[in-house]
């Protein structure tokens, strides 16, 4: 995958494998020596903990699949079953719920910070479109894993959003028909969600590894929001990120505990603890919290078909973004209109969210509507905000930027320039 | 023999002619192998047979209602009030997103039969709620009226009619 490794081992063992092999050079050219721009803040082990969650979900839902029926019969009855009597299932069910909305929050900054720091732009377009591709297989693996438990929300959750394919004209009712396998959420509907849950996960393994491949081609981007100039604006993966990432981590984990062991309840609705029942539709139906902005953009339009077109488009606009933004400079912070602009899309977002979270009626109709205007206007406004915005002056290189910012004044003698000094005489 | 390969190597048009077959055949071929890994998505034979049930009316009461359960779906049959009945012929057609009369709707016009399945997002509708004290869908708020037509909201239809006879006066077939 990557060139000629500069891996070198005394082991005779590890030779005669990586002469037929070269599995341990690629895992010391992306994980170990790998050159990382030395100034990443903390939002960039967003990264790292979405792929430690991937990881957790997949072997807690494996571990769940031993001991769940997807049957519409048996289906509530199995999930009770895991809480109540499989040893440690309440467990590993609650981290698998849970897991998933901490999969959420993780992968939102992680776009967030992309948008902030302007990481979709050239050159990398496809690591941003991979991203995005995760996100769209991230959410249908959700959709379908929350419809498995078949408690009134997953079954109203699942009716909903599979009506959302009944506004394409001509054949909407045909394509719900052949989602459900029915003519209404039942047994084959389940039974495939099962399935497709299960498949779902490999696949945004093999995708993450895609989006990987693209990132270690130019490297991370960086607060800066500049390109590495040489190996003196660089430090090596091992230990200095491996070592940040870990910590990140364990400040990750106090809050995942917390909310696994304290309030595993919180973000889940109620009305999932009574059993599906295809005749009763709960007074007021709301998707799992991840989903909420993007529902509250499907409410904001009266029409039915339209409605589900903005839905989608406020999604698929993200694959726009990269050639939206018409300025050269990455980070927002040499760009103070586009910084103005994008914290006014981050708190609308959860104007957003906070709408799609409560019923359809009076004041929560307009404000969602102009909500979901101002997410579109964000993306409309872009183009034109990189033709007269006056970025501020960029720093000569990464490099000379830290040492200052150090206070240092360009002098590597300082203790707080330690890591810098180092990866200079790397250099 | 010699000469006529040597011919076909240059000609244009017939190896043109071969590869366009070729493509051809394995695009119809892929297609056809491919087909039955979507259909088996499609309701199956045992579901599409559970077609049709049959209900006694007999009970119901005027102002009532009762739900039963067709195709997995909820169906409303209601017997209607005079009141209501009256409202719904009343409403003029410009007043209809979905225009339908309320004659088209109800054969008797005292039994009202619908599928209560909302036509927007497939909740399921209220029963004398709403603006228009048909019904409402609590969902993304579609008001229906006394006839289950779309008045007010996001639904862009009527609640359905589905299929029914009378096969006495206390008995209907819905399917």
């Amino acid at each position: 995958m990557s060139g000629h490794s500069s891996f070198q081992s005394n082991n005779a063992i590890i030779n005669w494998i990586e002469y037929r092999l070269p599995i341990f050079g690629f895992i010391n050219d992306s994980l170990v020596v790998y050159p990382t721009p030395k100034n990443l803040n903390y939002w960039w082990n967003m990264g790292s903990l979405a792929g430690v969650m991937l990881v957790l979900q997949i072997v807690t839902g494996i571990i769940l699949a031993m001991h769940y029926t997807p049957h519409a019969d048996l289906a509530f009855a199995s999930t009770e079953h895991i809480m109540r009597d499989v040893n440690y299932g309440w467990m590993m069910r609650y981290m698998h719920a849970n897991g998933g909305s901490m999969f959420f929050i993780v992968v939102y900054i992680h776009i967030f910070r992309g948008m902030y720091y302007g990481s979709y732009k050239a050159p990398r377009e496809l690591l941003w479109w991979l991203g995005i591709i995760i996100f769209i297989l991230m959410m249908a693996t959700a959709f379908m894993g929350y419809v498995l438990p078949w408690g009134q929300m997953s079954f109203w959750g699942a009716t909903v959003i599979t009506n959302l394919f009944s506004a394409v004209p001509l054949v909407g009712e045909e394509i719900v028909a052949w989602l459900w396998g029915g003519f209404a959420v039942a047994q084959p509907t389940l039974n495939r969600f099962y399935s497709l849950h299960y498949l779902l996960p490999f696949v945004i393994f093999a995708v993450v590894f895609i989006h990987l491949w693209a990132l270690h081609v130019h490297k991370s981007n960086n607060p800066l929001g500049i390109d590495i100039k040489g190996p003196q604006d660089t430090i090596p993966f091992h230990p200095y990120y491996t070592v940040k990432d870990l910590y990140g981590m364990g400040i990750f984990g106090i809050i995942f505990a917390w909310l696994l062991f304290f309030a595993p309840n919180l973000l889940g609705e109620p009305d999932n603890y009574i059993p599906a029942n295809p005749l009763v539709t709960p007074t007021h139906i709301v998707p799992e919290w991840y989903f909420l902005p993007f529902y509250a953009i499907l409410r904001a339009v009266p029409d039915k078909l339209f409605g589900v077109i903005a839905m989608f488009a406020s999604l698929f606009i993200l694959f726009a973004l990269p050639w939206l933004d018409t300025s050269k400079v990455r980070s927002a912070r040499f760009r103070p209109v586009y910084k103005m602009l994008f914290w006014a899309f981050f708190i609308n977002c959860f104007v957003l969210g906070y709408i799609g979270g409560k019923p359809a009626e009076g004041i929560f109709i307009i404000v969602g509507r102009l909500s979901t205007v101002l997410y579109f206007l964000f993306f409309l406004v872009l183009p034109f905000i990189g033709w007269f915005e006056r970025p501020r002056k960029l720093p000569e290189s990464i490099s000379t930027a830290v040492l200052e910012s150090s206070g240092g004044g360009g002098s590597s003698d300082g203790a707080p320039d330690g890591a810098a000094a180092k990866a200079e005489d790397r250099g | 023999m010699a000469d006529s390969t040597g011919g076909d190597a240059h000609d244009p048009s017939r190896r043109d002619f071969l590869y366009v077959a070729a493509a051809g055949l394995g695009v119809v071929g892929t297609a056809g192998f491919v087909w039955p890994l979507v259909d088996q998505m499609n309701p199956s034979q045992d579901v599409l047979a559970l077609s049709s049930i049959e209900v006694d009316i007999s009970s119901i009461e005027v102002g009532q209602s009762i739900t039963v359960s067709w195709r997995g779906k909820p169906v409303f049959i209601r017997h209607r009030t005079e009141e209501e009945i009256a409202k719904a012929k009343a409403v003029a057609m410009t007043d209809l997103p979905d225009p339908e009369s309320d004659q088209a709707r109800a054969e008797k016009p005292e039994w009202l039969i619908l599928v209560g399945v909302c036509t927007h997002l497939g909740c399921v509708p209220l029963g004398q709620a709403g603006e228009y004290n048909g019904w409402f869908c609590p969902c993304h708020g579609s008001h229906y009226d006394t006839s289950g037509r779309i008045r007010k909201g996001p639904a862009p239809t009527n609640l359905p009619v589905p299929a029914y006879v009378f096969l006495d006066d206390s008995n209907i077939k819905i399917g």
